[in-house]
């Protein structure tokens, strides 16, 4: 198996440090697992993608990939502006979208292959229920995570929080673990197309 | 034994320096190599790694520096990219040609003009006639490994060259990958203190650098080309033991993939082997023989190596991810000189140029252009000697 994930976020929501961190808990989860950035240059607030891959086998490729199996979205407006259309969504895939609980989605605004499952978690909330917020933002990226775990089944909730734990380590560690456990918990299944 | 660890190649290549406790690291940032320095000056800061960092005005300087207190017996290690390779190219020379071991990363991106960050190969390439041993890895395990090799491998009496360890940048450099860290008690017994045929510390007084008469420059210059053929035992060697102790080791200057029924051969270097072995598991399901052999060291150039493959082989083809303008790509025209060693009967060979300023070239662009390689010869025709596979 090998699953290929986006992260579509802005600048400084941490899509990048999510997909690291979705690497150590693949490696703890016994699977094999690749994370990079979006190659060029990239600024504060501007759409940006961050991408993961995971697989059961060593993984051979590399580059950046424009369709995905699992697409993240950190901020629900890029869904709202239509620029997450730029990524195809393969056919049984996951969405899963930071949005409060009432969030009407626009499904035009999405390119889905086919069959897709679409979940929604408010982790803007989770994340100023545990404080955490970094430079006046809400470090939403670990609750993704968290919601990860819960919507795909790829990697175990308790390796998502230990790999947060081991990659901040001390007191930030465990209140994004925390706060990934919550997402985990909280998780909503918004529609089934 | 060892901790696994998640890193990008940059930061593998900073723990790799880390583990061979380097005594000096002078470099100067730049893209996509900066994250390597960066590491080392954190290693640094917090007491893990008992080190001096030089901050430098320029990559001419850095090389400089890191030469310097090489020569003064300290091991040393620097790292940079593209136009900052450029810049210090004079004293690529002056490292090699001193015999003085020393190691250093290259996160190989495009050449400007036009400004490109992306990978590709020509930094790296462009440095090839400079008397440097040249590794190139594959993965972050590799460039980890390599990385550490390296040092052996320079500081070998045998050697005494340096060693430069390419990966390309961002696919590599940027990206998070497992990597197991080894024990460093067995990595001290293994690499051992630092070793180089004389060092000025001003202890004795010793010139370097001199006018030199042409009988004598010619003999020095001879002497390297012996060095790097005392290399291919050596690095071959340096990787056995290292598999003994670390267990992983990748077949020293080559690393062959699917040889053993192969009638057809892909030649490449670097990180996008892995798409290519992709491609290749992919066609050998329908039926296609193809092996891999990727250059490891492209110097000293494996053509015994790469012979000992090759010699029943209907075809080979060669990917390069630079370009020899006017000519073709240097991976290339290295080994078809190198079989003519062997034969004057050639296989069928043909060369592909693609990848350059970062062009992504994934599997199913591999698979495309064996199959089409493979099929132009069962058909009993030739393919095109060289062809710049461009995707627009």
């Amino acid at each position: 198996m090998m699953y290929e994930i986006i992260f579509y976020g802005r600048g400084g929501q941490g899509g990048v440090t999510a997909a690291n961190i979705l690497v150590l808990a693949a490696l703890k989860q016994g699977l094999y697992g690749q994370g990079f950035p979006f190659f060029g240059a990239e600024r504060r607030g501007a759409p940006v993608l961050a991408f993961a891959r995971i697989s059961d086998k060593p993984i051979l490729r590399h580059g950046m990939f424009y369709e995905t199996d699992i697409l993240l979205v950190l901020d629900r407006k890029l869904i709202d502006i239509g620029v997450t259309k730029r990524v195809t969504v393969r056919d049984n895939g996951v969405v899963i979208v930071n949005a409060p609980h009432n969030y009407k989605i626009d499904l035009d605004k999405l390119s889905l292959e086919g069959k897709a499952k679409i979940y929604q978690v408010d982790a803007k909330k989770i994340a100023l229920e545990h404080n955490l917020v970094v430079a006046g933002w809400p470090v939403v990226n670990t609750s993704m995570l968290g919601a990860f775990s819960k919507a795909t089944g790829i990697i175990s909730i308790d390796n998502i929080t230990n790999a947060i734990r081991e990659y901040f380590g001390g007191k930030i560690g465990e209140a994004n673990a925390k706060a990934a456990y919550q997402a985990y918990n909280e998780l909503n299944l918004l529609m089934e197309v | 034994m060892g901790k696994l660890v998640a890193l990008t190649g940059n930061y593998a290549v900073a723990y790799a320096a880390k583990y061979a406790k380097v005594d000096v690291v002078a470099a100067y940032p730049i893209t996509p190599q900066t994250s390597i320095v960066e590491k080392l000056a954190e290693l640094i800061e917090s007491g893990e790694l008992d080190a001096i960092m030089i901050r430098v005005e320029s990559e001419h300087s850095a090389l400089a520096a890191t030469f310097g207190a090489a020569i003064a017996g300290a091991r040393a290690f620097t790292a940079t990219s593209s136009q900052g390779l450029l810049y210090m190219h004079e004293f690529v020379h002056w490292v090699s040609r001193a015999r003085i071991p020393a190691v250093m990363a290259i996160v190989t991106r495009a050449l400007a003009p036009p400004w490109n960050i992306w990978p590709d190969h020509s930094d790296y390439m462009d440095q090839r006639d400079a008397g440097w041993i040249m590794g190139f890895a594959m993965d972050n395990q590799e460039v980890f490994d390599l990385t550490l090799q390296a040092f052996k491998i320079s500081e070998d009496p045998r050697v005494y060259l340096p060693v430069m360890v390419g990966l390309e940048g961002f696919i590599l450099g940027h990206t998070t990958m497992p990597v197991e860290l080894p024990d460093q008690e067995i990595v001290d017994q293994w690499l051992g203190p630092r070793r180089q045929e004389y060092v000025i510390d001003g202890r004795e007084p010793l010139a370097l650098g001199n006018l030199a008469w042409p009988e004598d420059t010619e003999e020095m210059f001879m002497e390297i080309q012996k060095a790097m053929n005392n290399a291919k035992k050596v690095i071959k060697e340096v990787d056995e033991e290292y598999g003994k102790l670390f267990g992983r080791k990748y077949g020293g200057l080559i690393q062959c993939i699917n040889c053993e029924d192969a009638k057809y051969f892909a030649v490449s270097m670097g990180a996008w082997t892995g798409d290519l072995i992709e491609a290749i598991n992919k066609l050998r399901e329908d039926g296609y023989p193809i092996g891999v052999i990727r250059i490891r060291f492209c110097r000293p150039f494996p053509y015994e190596d790469i012979w000992e493959k090759v010699q029943n082989a209907k075809g080979i083809i060669v990917f390069d991810r630079s370009i020899s303008y006017g000519a073709w790509g240097p991976l290339f025209s290295d080994l078809i000189t190198g079989l003519y060693h062997y034969t004057n009967k050639l296989p069928t060979m043909s060369n592909i140029v693609a990848g350059i300023g970062g062009v992504n070239i994934t599997y199913n662009d591999f698979a495309r252009m064996l199959t089409n390689f493979v099929e132009t010869i069962e058909k009993g025709e030739k393919p095109p000697v060289f062809t710049w596979y461009h995707k627009r």
